[in-house]
């Protein structure tokens, strides 16, 4: 079937594009982009005068839940809440009781989401096995069955040692290494940062420098391998630097962020709120004024969810009690936005951040506009203003702190591969 | 429905008053208006008097339910809470949660629900976890009230009003006075409220005395000085408050042994000539005598540790009154 988009305003990161355009999809792919229209024909016109057209938004981070732990998530509620809020793409993360150690439970995977096809899933496999940080896992075979990348996901190393091993065999496979930095034993069991908030609240905190120490140890492993290394959801300003100071080497890394660590910090947790109980955690404000900067100055490449959902009693306990984690799909392209209006990001370079960005980084041949290209796109008014209603939110897990605020900008229709998965 | 209890809700201090300023629970001192915590001290000072009476009893509370809900054992916090209670008249009731309900995998809130079923007004809560009793108060029936027995290293008002209430005793105003806050901060309770209590009351300085290992990160923004040489930290100083330091800490690299703490921050005789001569010494108890004090200065002239003790059940009283008596701020 195909399909034309007329008028729309199309913005492309990846070409550089912005401006009213036609696009012709056939097949699933961008057939044809055109400055008129006349000479196309399809089967389904769509007049899109007033909106825009950018491609949907890959998110390097969600944790899916299915299978292991489908009482929080399965994968058909969580692709569906992807693409009620533009995004086509989602990286499932290797947790203890949801993760891959071998071919036929990356495919389960892929069987899966075949049967609902709301978004494209790919899969990070694991590092070690069982996650355990001890002995390293088939990464070849894993490679083979469709991983994108490997990662030891929030657990730790048993030693530098592994680590060492794992990113070297790694290398070898030309697999992407996905690093969560964090140093456990400085993490030491804390629960949110160490800080101002911290002292006052009495809860066991969990310092800057458990995660500064792993970024920097990683990047010394990273030089000493060869490996490539993609930095998971940064949260401290001294992390930064250190990623700012090795790309200006020749270490092939790169980095995210989680689109809540540049909008709250420390002092939300003030009120012992559940809902800010992150990891990693909510810092302190000069630790988000140096992540917005190193998302402008290219430092940190892209933004993601890191979509945690959570059945309502992983919430409902006293802090320490408590999972950690925000359902964030549907905040993850209004939170983007607003980096625009806040000034920190122009539209094209926030939407580059989940769009060709990540999709770099896992090897995707998604997220631009041009002929050719699966026709994964989001059809988005500008105009529509809406408030986040935790009641109505797509994702099983309704833990978003982001209840209440307002957004600018809404998604109207989502395509992958061409076909409609949402319409408002 | 469901979603209302994710949501945040008020800040523990909002949340502890009612609409027109009664004390509704008692979950933390910060964010209290001074006028409160004088209002507590003035009417502890009513029930202070009692013990030496025949009747000791004030039944302000007669009728009323309280059960002690200790999810974290400490019977002499219990009992100062369970004679407060039932001096008061109020009808009193012990649950030592965590050899019940707890360990059969009820959650917090199905325990409170079942708690609430049976007819009680106030839950005294002791909880290992910071900000427990906030979400207790936070999500039990609105006729109900929680005061706070100490949860994790957050908070412990009461004890902290009882040092409040044994300082102006002892000293009159708090302005003029500079207390030093001696020991392990970084797991106190009690110290938090503390600083809260003597910066609300507009103490002149406030201090914590501790090594680094702990004195918890960004402490200055709660308003206080931070010394790490004892005899730096308590000079001059008005009042000495010791803090407890667990055995555990030892093992834990926070500190090499107790014998070093004691050498460097235990307080002696002659460390305590470094405060003002008339400086009271004070410790929430239970001590370890040559760990953080010396038996010489526990019970020697300047101590008042035991007065704190029988404050205590004055203080406790008096929170108690003020919630649940005629005019509180419960319904």
């Amino acid at each position: 079937m195909s399909l034309l988009i007329r008028n729309a305003r199309v913005v492309d990161p990846a070409s550089g594009l912005d401006g009213q355009r036609t696009l012709l999809i056939d097949g699933g792919r961008i057939a044809a982009i055109a400055e008129t229209s006349a000479a196309f024909v399809a089967d389904e016109e769509i007049n899109a005068k007033g909106l825009w057209v950018f491609p949907g938004a890959i998110d390097l981070s969600a944790w899916l839940r299915e299978p292991g732990l489908d009482q929080k998530a399965t994968l058909a509620s969580e692709t569906f809440a992807a693409a009620t809020s533009g995004i086509t793409t989602l990286c499932y993360q290797p947790e203890p009781r949801a993760s891959f150690d071998n071919a036929a439970q990356v495919k389960l995977i892929y069987d899966l989401n075949r049967r609902s096809q709301y978004a494209n899933v790919e899969v990070l496999g694991n590092l070690t096995q069982g996650l355990k940080g001890e002995q390293l896992s088939n990464m070849a075979s894993l490679k083979r069955a469709g991983c994108v990348g490997v990662s030891n996901g929030l657990q730790p190393f048993h030693s530098l040692q592994t680590l060492r091993r794992a990113m070297e065999y790694a290398a070898t496979h030309d697999l992407t290494v996905f690093i969560y930095p964090l140093e456990h034993a400085l993490a030491a069991g804390g629960y949110m940062h160490e800080g101002e908030v911290s002292a006052r609240l009495g809860l066991p905190a969990i310092p800057s420098a458990a995660e500064t120490v792993a970024v920097a140890q990683t990047l010394a492993l990273a030089s000493h391998t060869g490996a490539k290394v993609h930095f998971c959801r940064l949260s401290a300003r001294l992390s930064v630097r250190l990623i700012r100071q090795a790309k200006a080497s020749d270490l092939e890394i790169t980095a995210d962020v989680a689109a809540h660590q540049l909008f709250l910090t420390d002092r939300d947790v003030s009120d012992f709120n559940p809902l800010c109980h992150v990891m990693p955690p909510l810092r302190s404000t000069r630790d988000l004024e140096a992540l917005r900067e190193g998302l402008a100055d290219g430092t940190i490449d892209a933004i993601c969810s890191d979509h945690q959902p959570h059945e309502v009693d992983a919430k409902l306990a006293p802090f320490q009690q408590t999972e950690p984690g925000i359902s964030a799909l549907e905040t993850l392209l209004p939170l983007t936005l607003r980096l625009v209006e806040d000034g920190v990001l122009s539209l094209s370079e926030a939407l580059r951040k989940v769009t060709i960005a990540p999709a770099s980084i896992i090897g995707s041949e998604a997220g631009e506009i041009s002929v050719g290209a699966p026709a994964d796109l989001v059809l988005f008014d500008p105009a529509a203003l809406w408030e986040l209603d935790l009641n109505h939110m797509h994702s099983s897990g309704q833990n978003s702190p982001f209840g209440g605020w307002n957004f600018n900008g809404a998604v109207k229709r989502t395509l992958l591969a061409g076909k409609t998965v949402f319409s408002a | 429905m469901l979603h209302a209890h994710l949501s945040p809700g008020p800040l523990p201090s909002r949340m502890q008053l009612t609409k027109d300023g009664k004390l509704k629970h008692f979950l933390t001192i910060e964010g209290l208006p001074p006028l409160l915590l004088e209002e507590i001290l003035d009417r502890a000072e009513q029930f202070v008097t009692l013990p030496n009476k025949q009747q000791k009893k004030a039944p302000l509370l007669r009728g009323k339910t309280v059960m002690n809900l200790f999810f974290e054992n400490s019977t002499r916090t219990r009992v100062t809470f369970e004679i407060a209670a039932q001096r008061l008249g109020a009808d009193v009731t012990n649950l030592d949660i965590r050899t019940s309900s707890a360990s059969k995998g009820e959650t917090l809130l199905d325990t409170v629900r079942n708690l609430e079923a049976m007819n009680a007004d106030m839950f005294v809560v002791r909880h290992e976890h910071a900000g427990a009793a906030h979400f207790i108060a936070r999500y039990c029936a609105p006729h109900i009230s929680v005061l706070n027995a100490g949860d994790g290293r957050h908070s412990h008002p009461t004890q902290a009003m009882l040092d409040m209430f044994t300082i102006r005793q002892k000293k009159g105003s708090f302005q003029p006075l500079k207390v030093a806050i001696v020991g392990d901060v970084l797991h106190s309770r009690v110290a938090r409220s503390q600083i809260h209590a003597l910066t609300t009351l507009a103490t002149g300085e406030v201090r914590v005395v501790a090594p680094k290992t702990l004195v918890p990160a960004g402490i200055e923004k709660m308003g206080v000085n931070v010394f790490h040489h004892m005899e730096e930290g308590i000079e001059d100083v008005d009042v000495v408050i010791m803090l407890r330091l667990q055995r555990e800490r030892m093992q834990t690299a926070l500190l090499p042994s107790e014998r070093e703490f004691f050498k460097l921050y235990g307080l002696t005789e002659a460390r305590l000539k470094h405060a003002k001569p008339d400086a009271i010494v004070m410790h929430p108890g239970p001590i370890n005598r040559g760990v953080e004090i010396d038996s010489r200065v526990a019970d020697g002239i300047q101590s008042v540790i035991l007065e704190q003790v029988t404050n205590g059940i004055a203080v406790r009283m008096a929170v108690m009154s003020m919630i649940m008596g005629p005019q509180g701020g419960a319904a």
